[in-house]
């Protein structure tokens, strides 16, 4: 794969800073910002409020309202005149407030934004990029803690990412942007404040691969997004047992990335795939197939799953029991490894 | 009436006495800060707007809503007001202190709501969004029956069924739609435009959204089902002026009642902190849904008093001087300067009112402490009418999963074995 080459900013941000994962998305867009003037934010309360999470914190006020739009409250439409800018040549950063909020829109997501450079045989290129804050843990109301990823990673025609950390964050927004396809982003608005030391001269992963976090021999534990922390929590807890676990960061959902996962599983014969999102029809049922398939010699017990239920998302006195956590994930790595 | 009446399209003329100031439009179409200005037309420069009780608390008389309301009518609505706001203030104290996950205010639209809500027959559907605390009152749902949602045991308690509210609504715009085909099925029933029984037995829907939600989709085509259809339904909507940090003129450049000419049905901006004008337009709105001519679109002309919700900090968008000219035209304040004035109320019924208002917030409180919360399994309750072999399997295993941790002794911080 072509990895698309993401220059530093020259904003006076290249001086390693410790940054939240809030902090790293905004320095991306602005990164993006000044360094094309075609790229624009749009989104409910985007502007002057800086979002919900303040995430588009001060780029209205440094970019102008052209160019970081308060749009009206209608998903639908942030999505369909996004490829209608697109295809006048602008690179539209999309925020939908909440993952329980983004299916308005779904219908332009599908329909067009998706088929738009199929139908015109590449002709037309929609460069759109949405960022999706999803997943649970926040004591929240319904439809504002849902993991809705497999629904896009089905769609042809659309990437998926989810970034872990405020470096990914960092830097694969800055790659989403610069794709010409479209690009769902899915941030973990759990993980929003969670710091990290970023160097924004430093090497990072091209668009579109999966990085091996943690070395092990136990097990593996192929994960993303919200999911990756408490994974690697899980980890640490494990060696307590005597057990060494892989960690596999997926971050790109479509396509998987899943070299990695297939070289780990050979090494630890054992995988749990772990999201928050409901099992069935997943990207974990996706990547427990094609490892059983490819990896079918190497496994020393069936995939498992750790996931939410197939149910709504619960009421948030029960996400607790709904979120996958530290002992569900152990629960499953001792069943694998009981086999 | 005719329809042209009602929706006759803005003068241009108005709208330049709105703003002198303002800069010529250099076409046919008004300048922004025209927009602004015509948007901004309160009950000083609405020409339009129907108004009963000014914020003086005088008593005006309008041509087409005036309305007869008893001194019983006019104290129970001023009840209903300081108790859902009494219980509103309580909802926000106790997410301040942690006892719910977060709270939808609604300071400053109780007349809107109260007015409404009371127009609403008991055969008659409500359709809400989330902000609906004075409907709910309404329909006879007491205001702990709220709090499962905000503090997270559930997603709604009620049963929409038995009091003709809707669970709330948080996806913006959903329920207009949903509204329509009710409305719809009311029709389809034959349970509309009876002429030969008594025609208050005839059954109408409304629903509730805001400024913001004007810009959804589910709204524009509930509206146009709604005409199609000819649909027993009542579009209110209660601008508030702001979608969390949004003002109105991200929504809209023609005020919002004139949209609904584009569909072919009557619109009415009502001063939304009026309770008698919300109380008359709603029932002037319904009776025509429910004998049969088709939907209105109520505009009720309000402002959000408090913070979109507990999580937002409306300090970051908005100007104090707006929140200070609309302490004036407080709801309940014009309502008791006129009940007092009038002698249809003593200062001992205010007191009284005031008093009760307490009892209930301490049981509000008490109610809320003393919530169980939910057992696991109910994750797993009906998902669907036929039990899911799926989710029951999920159930029985996370169910013998968590009964692990008992013989355990389970240390949260450590592993399961």
């Amino acid at each position: 794969m072509a990895a698309p080459t993401v220059e530093p900013t020259g904003s006076g941000t290249a001086q390693p800073q410790t940054v939240t994962m809030a902090k790293g998305l905004n320095m991306a867009m602005r990164a993006a910002m000044e360094r094309d003037p075609k790229v624009l934010v749009m989104g409910e309360d985007v502007g002057k409020l800086g979002g919900v999470f303040r995430v588009t914190d001060g780029l209205q006020k440094d970019f102008g309202e052209h160019r970081v739009l308060d749009t009206p409250l209608a998903e639908s439409g942030i999505i369909g005149a996004a490829v209608g800018l697109a295809m006048r040549g602008f690179r539209p950063v999309c925020e939908i407030q909440f993952d329980g909020f983004i299916f308005p829109g779904f219908d332009q997501i599908v329909s067009q934004l998706s088929k738009m450079h199929f139908r015109s045989q590449g002709r037309v290129k929609t460069p759109v990029v949405i960022r999706v804050p999803f997943g649970g843990g926040i004591g929240a109301v319904e439809h504002h803690s849902e993991s809705p990823e497999s629904l896009f990673a089905h769609v042809a025609g659309l990437k998926v990412v989810s970034c872990s950390n405020p470096v990914d964050a960092y830097w694969m927004l800055q790659q989403a942007i610069d794709s010409d396809d479209p690009v769902l982003f899915f941030e973990p608005k759990r993980r929003y404040w969670e710091k990290a030391e970023l160097d924004p001269t430093a090497e990072h992963l091209p668009m579109g691969s999966s990085a091996l976090l943690r070395r092990g021999s136990s097990a593996t534990l192929a994960t993303y997004g919200p999911m990756v922390k408490t994974c690697l929590d899980a980890a640490n807890a494990a060696t307590e047992d005597g057990n060494e676990l892989e960690v596999v960061d997926l971050r790109s959902l479509s396509p998987l990335d899943l070299g990695p996962v297939a070289e780990s599983v050979r090494r630890t014969g054992r995988l749990i795939v772990v999201s928050e999102s409901p099992p069935e029809s997943s990207v974990t049922s996706e990547v427990a197939a094609r490892i059983q398939q490819e990896c079918f010699y190497s496994l020393e017990a069936p995939v498992m799953r750790v996931n939410g239920f197939d149910t709504p998302y619960p009421p948030s006195k029960l996400e607790e029991g709904y979120l996958p956590d530290l002992d569900r994930v152990l629960d499953a790595v001792d069943r694998s490894l009981a086999y | 009436m005719s329809p042209e009446h009602w929706t006759r399209p803005s003068r241009s003329e108005d709208r330049g006495h709105a703003d002198e100031t303002a800069p010529a439009a250099t076409s046919a179409a008004p300048t922004r800060e025209q927009v602004i200005a015509g948007l901004r037309a309160t009950s000083e420069g609405g020409a339009d707007l129907v108004q009963l009780l000014t914020p003086e608390g005088q008593r005006v008389s309008h041509p087409d809503f005036d309305i007869e309301i008893s001194g019983q009518q006019l104290r129970e609505m001023y009840r209903d007001m300081v108790l859902i706001r009494r219980a509103d203030r309580e909802g926000n104290s106790l997410q301040r202190q942690g006892q719910l996950g977060i709270w939808v205010p609604l300071l400053g639209q109780e007349a809107a709501q109260i007015g409404a809500g009371r127009a609403l027959r008991p055969q008659d559907m409500a359709f809400p969004s989330y902000r609906e605390h004075g409907v709910a009152w309404c329909r006879g749902i007491d205001p702990t029956e709220l709090l499962g949602i905000f503090r997270g045991t559930d997603h709604g308690s009620w049963d929409p069924n038995r009091t003709g509210m809707g669970l709330y609504t948080i996806v913006i715009g959903n329920q207009c739609v949903n509204a329509t085909g009710y409305a719809m099925g009311q029709k389809f029933e034959g349970m509309v435009g009876n002429s030969d029984r008594d025609p208050n037995a005839n059954e109408a829907t409304m629903t509730f959204f805001g400024d913001g939600a004007t810009s959804q989709g589910d709204v524009h085509e509930g509206m146009v089902w709604a005409s199609v259809y000819d649909a027993p339904v009542v579009f209110f909507c209660q601008n508030n002026q702001w979608a969390i940090s949004e003002p109105t003129e991200r929504q809209t450049r023609v005020p919002l009642y004139e949209r609904a000419r584009g569909y072919g049905f009557p619109g009415i901006r009502v001063d939304g902190n009026d309770v008698l004008a919300s109380l008359a337009v709603s029932k002037w709105a319904l009776d025509e849904a429910r004998s049969g001519n088709g939907p209105v679109l109520i505009e009720a002309f309000t402002y959000r008093m408090d913070a979109h919700t507990t999580s937002d900090d409306a300090t970051r968008y908005r100007m104090d001087d707006d929140l200070q000219a609309w302490k004036l035209k407080d709801p309940i304040e014009r309502l008791r300067v006129y009940l007092l004035r009038e002698q249809i109320a003593d200062q001992g019924f205010i007191d009284e009112v005031q008093n009760e208002a307490e009892e209930l917030a301490t049981r509000f409180r008490e109610f809320c402490l003393n919530m169980p919360d939910p057992p696991p399994e109910r994750m797993f309750s009906a998902v669907y009418a036929d039990e899911s072999p799926v989710v029951a399997a999920q159930r029985d295993e996370y169910l013998d999963y968590l009964s692990g941790f008992a013989d355990a002794g389970h240390d949260t911080e450590g592993s399961v074995r």
